[in-house]
């Protein structure tokens, strides 16, 4: 892999902008009975679960 | 240790304490700020390569083979196994708020030196061994917050008392960042109306995120971050504009009213709309700032212009009161010790955690870092002439309204500054008046301003102070915002112990009352703030501190009594020492702000002096309603500070309890630590 390539999903993966693809992976990997969300579903769950306490500081 | 690494670290030891030398038993004109930084470089260096490795194998016996929760429990959500910096990455942006920002910028009345030895050294023996020993605890407990563990290792009261202590220090939080901004934006449309514009375009970036291209985080925040920049142009505009200039030429009460309702509506709209899109936003301009504002400061090595020490250090100080003991250990909380971050490292962070080893980067690395943004918010105050610094910071009711008069009571402490100089650079910076703009944000932009355009291009100083502004009350908002928030969930789950329909989240009475209640607790204190013509900068701020540092004393208790439980008495001064300095620089703290005579420093001894100020008559019916609410206000502020006190003692005393009773062999209450699985190395993400 080329080093651009690289840092590239580096910054994705601290942006949280592969987070979805991660999901897919996961679900990939272990199965579950509950079904798939699409894009749009699951980033809005994650943003109620993300801020569901405290993520922010003074 | 090889030979060769023997002698590069004492080069750097010796590095350090020449720099550390230099900097105390100078006493020239100005010093060059290249010595703070080198100061500060061995320091860390230092403390992470010896101190925190120490802490690391012999105190806490971080254990790689053990699986974390992420990995155990890893669902690709939350519990993710995660590279050690992308975590560090998560975790410095979660930490790293406007705190470090500004109590540098007010505590640079008494000179560069207390400041930088407190944020060093506090750092190094404090906050960053707190915030990695709560990480390595909370990792160790499946990702338990501050609270839980206290009810767990300290029982009921310890537990109470966390929760308690959370939700006050949080209303203070936001109360003083507001007055922040309020007093940045007050009479400053260019200000004003760039904030305002921000709004705007984090309501679209969350719009596009959902509906337009759904999580596409990266672009998103690329368009938002080129209209937020161009909103800073939009100001420009507008202040130019006649008509659009008096309409955004507001006072200090409206735009408290603008605060409150934003902040309630940022509360109960959906976090996609509103905090997600800020927040994405922020966390970019934060990290792309402190990385540009490093850059600037190595390559124009800006002169130190404030003395080491001034005489402020006797508590006459004008930006707020007291002596540089105990309040310059106050008014530095975050960037030295801070206990907020204990929330942040217990709950979300050590889900991440892909292997035990990495608490020492993450947690003792994060704060080593947000310590130097300390230093560099320190090295941009103090670069000002002090002269200078000081009519931007001390309010109007102490050294007069007048501008000539306020000039001269300045130049008569012997930082000489003119009218003419404030005005020339009030003009250069595209405001109406630089005098009495205190909170320090103002005085910080205008440090920033005069780095960012002596090292990328002269002539811009209008734009880099407005973008300097900008991106201190973008920052500030979003703590705002998730800070509402955080505070309307623990304030349900207090209020579910009494109606469990109240205690539900979802329900949409219940949000309403809480948050509008957490509103009015924050928004009352701005408002205080804001009438107050002593400027509430002055009561707020280190009433901010003492929480701030009374939250880590509870953090560093629930960690003393896991250390003295896991039959590590020896070691347990680790964080019984930062825990003991901070019970005394807070109760010296609390006693004074209760006890002195002083009127500017004695909360009770304001509330007499006034109430004998409305008995003696003279005063106009607008003035008397003002005082009256200053009196209960001064009240109310004795009764926290004095709660604080107790909550901090209560917490120590079951602290000792606990430790004695382990240490007599009696039954203590018995933490929940997650079993032992063995992991292969391989494993390793």
């Amino acid at each position: 892999m080329s080093r651009v390539r690289r840092l590239w999903q580096i910054v994705r993966r601290i942006a949280g902008d592969d987070a979805y693809e991660r999901y897919l992976a996961h679900r990939a990997k272990c199965d579950s009975s509950t079904p798939v969300l699409d894009r749009r579903a699951f980033y809005v769950a994650e943003q109620q679960r993300k801020w569901g306490g405290v993520t922010r500081c003074c | 240790m090889s030979l060769a690494k023997k002698l590069l670290w004492l080069v750097v030891a010796l590095g350090g304490a020449f720099a550390l030398a230099g900097l105390a038993t100078h006493r020239g004109e100005t010093v060059n700020a290249l010595w703070i930084v080198a100061a500060a470089v061995c320091v860390y260096a230092i403390g992470y390569r010896f101190y925190s490795a120490w802490i690391a194998a012999s105190v806490l016996a971080v254990d790689e083979t053990r699986a974390t929760p992420a990995v155990r429990l890893d669902n690709g959500r939350d519990f993710v196994p995660t590279h050690r910096w992308i975590v560090f990455g998560h975790h410095f942006a979660a930490i790293a708020g406007p705190g470090p920002l500004v109590g540098p910028t007010l505590a640079a009345q008494f000179g560069y030196l207390p400041g930088v030895l407190w944020i060093l050294f506090g750092s190094v023996l404090g906050g960053c061994v707190q915030d990695m020993t709560v990480l390595f605890l909370s990792t160790r407990r499946d990702g338990r917050s501050l609270g839980q563990m206290a009810r767990d290792e300290l029982g009921k009261i310890g537990g109470y008392a966390a929760l308690v202590g959370t939700l006050m220090i949080l209303i203070i939080l936001i109360a003083v960042l507001g007055l922040i901004i309020v007093n940045a934006m007050k009479h400053s449309p260019w200000g004003t109306s760039t904030v305002f514009a921000t709004i705007p375009v984090a309501l679209l970036v969350g719009v596009y995120l959902r509906t337009i291209r759904p999580g596409r985080v990266l672009e998103a925040s690329a368009i938002g971050v080129v209209l937020m920049l161009g909103s800073v142009v939009v100001g420009r505009i507008v202040d130019a504009n006649p008509t659009l200039h008096r309409a955004f030429d507001l006072e200090g009460v409206p735009l408290v009213w603008f605060l409150v309702g934003y902040g309630f509506c940022a509360a109960i709209l959906p976090v996609w709309l509103l905090l997600a899109p800020r927040d994405y936003l922020s966390t970019f301009l934060k990290l792309g700032t402190v990385l540009l504002l490093a850059i600037a400061v190595v390559l124009i090595a800006p002169e130190i212009k404030m003395p080491a020490l001034t005489k402020f250090i006797d508590g006459t100080g004008p930006v707020f009161a007291g002596k540089v003991f105990p309040f310059v250990f106050i008014t530095i909380a975050c960037g030295a010790v801070s206990g907020f971050h204990a929330l942040v490292a217990s709950g979300t962070t050590p889900k991440l955690i892909g292997n035990e080893k990495d608490v020492r980067l993450v947690g003792y690395g994060s704060m080593m870092l947000e310590s130097a943004v300390a230093i560099m918010a320190l090295i941009a105050a103090t670069l000002l002439d002090p002269g200078v610094y000081f009519a931007i910071n001390s309010p109007a009711g102490l050294v007069g309204a007048n501008v000539d008069a306020a000039v001269a009571t300045i130049s008569g402490w012997g930082f000489p500054v003119t009218a003419v100089q404030m005005q020339s650079l009030a003009h250069e910076m595209g405001e109406m008046t630089l005098m009495a703009r205190t909170g320090g944000a103002p005085s910080l932009a205008v440090g920033m301003a005069s780095i960012f355009s002596s090292a990328f291009g002269e002539g811009l100083l209008s734009l880099w102070y407005h973008f300097a502004i900008m991106f201190e009350a973008v920052f500030i908002l979003t703590t705002l915002d998730a800070g509402t928030r955080v505070g309307r969930f623990m304030l349900q789950d207090l209020l579910g112990q009494f109606s469990p329909r109240l205690g539900q989240t979802s329900w949409y009475p219940s949000v309403l009352l809480s948050s509008a209640l957490i509103v009015a607790g924050w928004g009352y204190f701005l408002y205080v703030g804001v009438v107050d013509p002593n400027g509430g900068v002055n009561i707020l701020w280190p009433l901010f501190g003492i929480a701030n540092q009374m939250l880590a004393g509870i953090a560093l208790c629930v960690v003393t009594t896991v250390i003295v439980k896991s039959g590590k008495l020896r070691y347990a001064w680790v964080s019984a020492l930062p825990l003991a300095w901070l019970a005394i620089v807070t109760t010296t703290a609390a006693w004074q702000k209760l006890a002195s005579h002083d009127p500017r420093m004695g909360f009770l001894a304001a509330a007499d002096q006034l109430s004998a100020k409305v008995a003696a008559g003279g005063m106009t019916p607008e003035q008397i309603a003002v005082a009256h609410q200053l009196i209960v206000n001064q009240r109310l502020d004795a009764l926290l500070v004095a709660a604080f006190a107790i909550v901090l003692w209560v917490l120590i005393a079951e602290t000792v309890r606990i430790s004695w009773r382990k240490s007599r062999g009696l039954p203590v209450p018995v933490g929940v630590e997650s079993t032992y699985v063995r992991i292969s190395v391989e494993v390793r993400t």
